[in-house]
């Protein structure tokens, strides 16, 4: 399979001001990127560098100035295709429908019949430990397992493509480690491909294949480094010297960029 | 949920009877001159509301009442969610109907008048124009308010707008678009009552203003318990369904 699963040709961003005043706000790009089928890749870099506007366009939320972007060889057009599934860094529950109504929710437009809808979600909340919390309402879990109720959703659908937008942002870090480790699983028994964006840079370099670093605005890779970590790993991956050599480059990479962000002008290399 | 369901019961039912004890206080201070006593209204009552006269009072008013309803919940919802998905216009009319909201509508009773004449529909007209804006105000607001990242959700899980506003934006603006509803229900109530006292020939509102014109203390009394005793239980029960919705959230 030489065709990569999602691929991004020159893909760049520009937001112009609401008013009309002033120049227009260079977000992103040029961005090339090609994603392997089944690999995890993760995106580090400051704050406001253009993330989110990243994930944004690769689901289709929104169109890039210039440049274009294809999953699985077809072009990405103001939808979001069928294979592609989401994770946002905010709680996105449904407050109104029970943990397993809310898995269900994106199952029940599928042309699916209800046996296997059923199924599905029941593996769900059992992949996800949600089982015993299958007729509660969002509002009576905690953060993490709300986000947990959002992966479980997206899982259901069976996604080729998993785009992780900072989905542990909110929580404290043990979970975070936990999480992660969860996400790995998931990775190998799916076998989707996953694209993690964090800001964190340790999360990156234990869970990812390949991390690319982002500049500050307009966002750029600077810089993609390879883990090579095995494909059956977990967060004890922490203890290794690789793993801090991996941290270290990134923070080399960004350390200037960070600076640039939050505004620092004599920043040095 | 059914145990604060049973202590608001608990309360309303303390409350009730402070209410008579103050009632009763206040009897024997006033007197008969502008007061009736719990116990003689409450007879009076028994006994007038098997009138024929009373109960086709009571139809129009019913009549009056919900159909002005219907107006208000109808419009104020349609208005709401249109301000509320579009920000540009809501931007621009919120302003209005804050406005509006503070205008004393009793002002705009004789344009209605006007333009409806005397009878059901200038009383519909005013219990509806009472209702529209604090429903639309409150529907704007929840339907501004549902959270961006489930609207993107919807997005991405490719749903139609009308299955977003139906399967996502209602259901999470649902408690606060109650909250709106509870007030248009009440005030709609006393804009329909207002029609009928100041121009109207039929009608409680009418019955009532006949009434002071007659000086019939009797009749005053019985109709401002029957009006207070229905808005009240009408309000906790509304309160109780909007605990049931809140209860999730």
């Amino acid at each position: 399979m030489t065709q990569p699963h999602i691929r991004l040709t020159d893909v760049e961003m520009t937001f112009s001001r609401p008013d009309g005043a002033g120049e227009d706000i260079h977000a992103l790009g040029p961005i090339q990127l090609d994603l392997r089928h089944g690999e995890f890749f993760a995106v580090v870099g400051p704050s406001g560098c253009g993330k989110s506007t990243l994930l944004e366009l690769m689901i289709g939320l929104s169109t890039p100035t210039k440049g274009s972007i294809t999953f699985e060889g077809k072009p990405i057009n103001g939808s979001c295709p069928d294979g592609i599934g989401v994770v946002f860094q905010e709680d996105a529950s449904f407050a109104w429908l029970t943990v397993r109504d809310n898995i269900a929710f994106g199952l029940r437009r599928m042309a699916l019949d209800r046996r296997e809808q059923d199924e599905r979600v029941e593996k769900a909340l059992a992949m996800m430990g949600l089982g015993e919390f299958a007729d509660v309402y969002p509002s009576q879990l905690s953060g993490g397992m709300r986000q947990r109720v959002c992966i479980a959703r997206t899982l259901v659908t069976e996604p080729r493509l998993i785009l992780l937008d900072e989905p542990f942002g909110a929580l404290d870090q043990q979970t975070r480690l936990l999480m992660g480790d969860e996400i790995l699983s998931l990775w190998r028994k799916t076998g989707a491909t996953i694209f993690l964006i964090t800001h964190a840079l340790d999360e990156a370099a234990m869970l990812a294949d390949r991390i690319g670093v982002m500049s500050s605005r307009p966002g750029q890779l600077i810089d993609i480094v390879e883990t090579n970590w095995p494909r059956d790993r977990d967060s004890r991956i922490v203890e290794e010297d690789a793993f801090g050599a991996v941290t270290a480059r990134l923070w080399r990479s960004l350390r200037v960029e960070s600076m640039k962000a939050i505004g620092k002008k004599d920043a040095r290399p | 949920m059914s145990g604060s369901g049973r202590r608001l019961i608990e309360n309303m039912g303390w409350l009730t009877l402070a209410i008579l004890v103050i009632w009763q206080g206040l009897y024997v201070v006033i007197g008969d001159i502008a007061l009736r006593s719990p116990m003689a209204t409450l007879k009076f009552t028994a006994s007038f509301v098997t009138t024929a006269q009373f109960v086709t009072h009571l139809t129009e008013t019913g009549k009056a009442f919900l159909m002005a309803l219907t107006i208000a919940v109808v419009s104020g919802l349609a208005i709401g969610f249109w301000l509320g998905i579009k920000r540009f216009a809501s931007d621009v009319f919120e302003p209005f109907l804050i406005a509006v909201y503070s205008v004393p509508k009793i002002t705009l009773y004789p344009i209605l008048l006007l333009i409806f004449g005397l009878g059901l529909s200038a009383k519909v007209a005013f219990g509806a124009i009472h209702g529209i804006v604090p429903i639309a105000l409150f529907t704007l607001n929840a339907v501004r308010n549902v959270k961006p990242v489930l609207l993107k959700t919807a997005r991405v899980m490719g749903l139609s707008t009308t299955a977003t506003i139906q399967q996502v934006i209602f259901p999470s603006a649902l408690p606060e678009i109650f909250a709106g509803l509870r007030i248009g229900f009440s005030l709609t109530l006393i804009g329909t009552l207002l029609g009928e006292m100041f121009a109207s020939q039929r009608g409680l509102g009418f019955l009532l203003m006949n009434a002071i014109g007659l000086h019939n203390v009797d009749v005053i009394v019985m109709l401002t318990f029957l009006l207070t005793g229905f808005a009240g239980i009408a309000g906790i029960a509304l309160l109780l369904i909007n605990r049931r919705i809140t209860a999730q959230i």
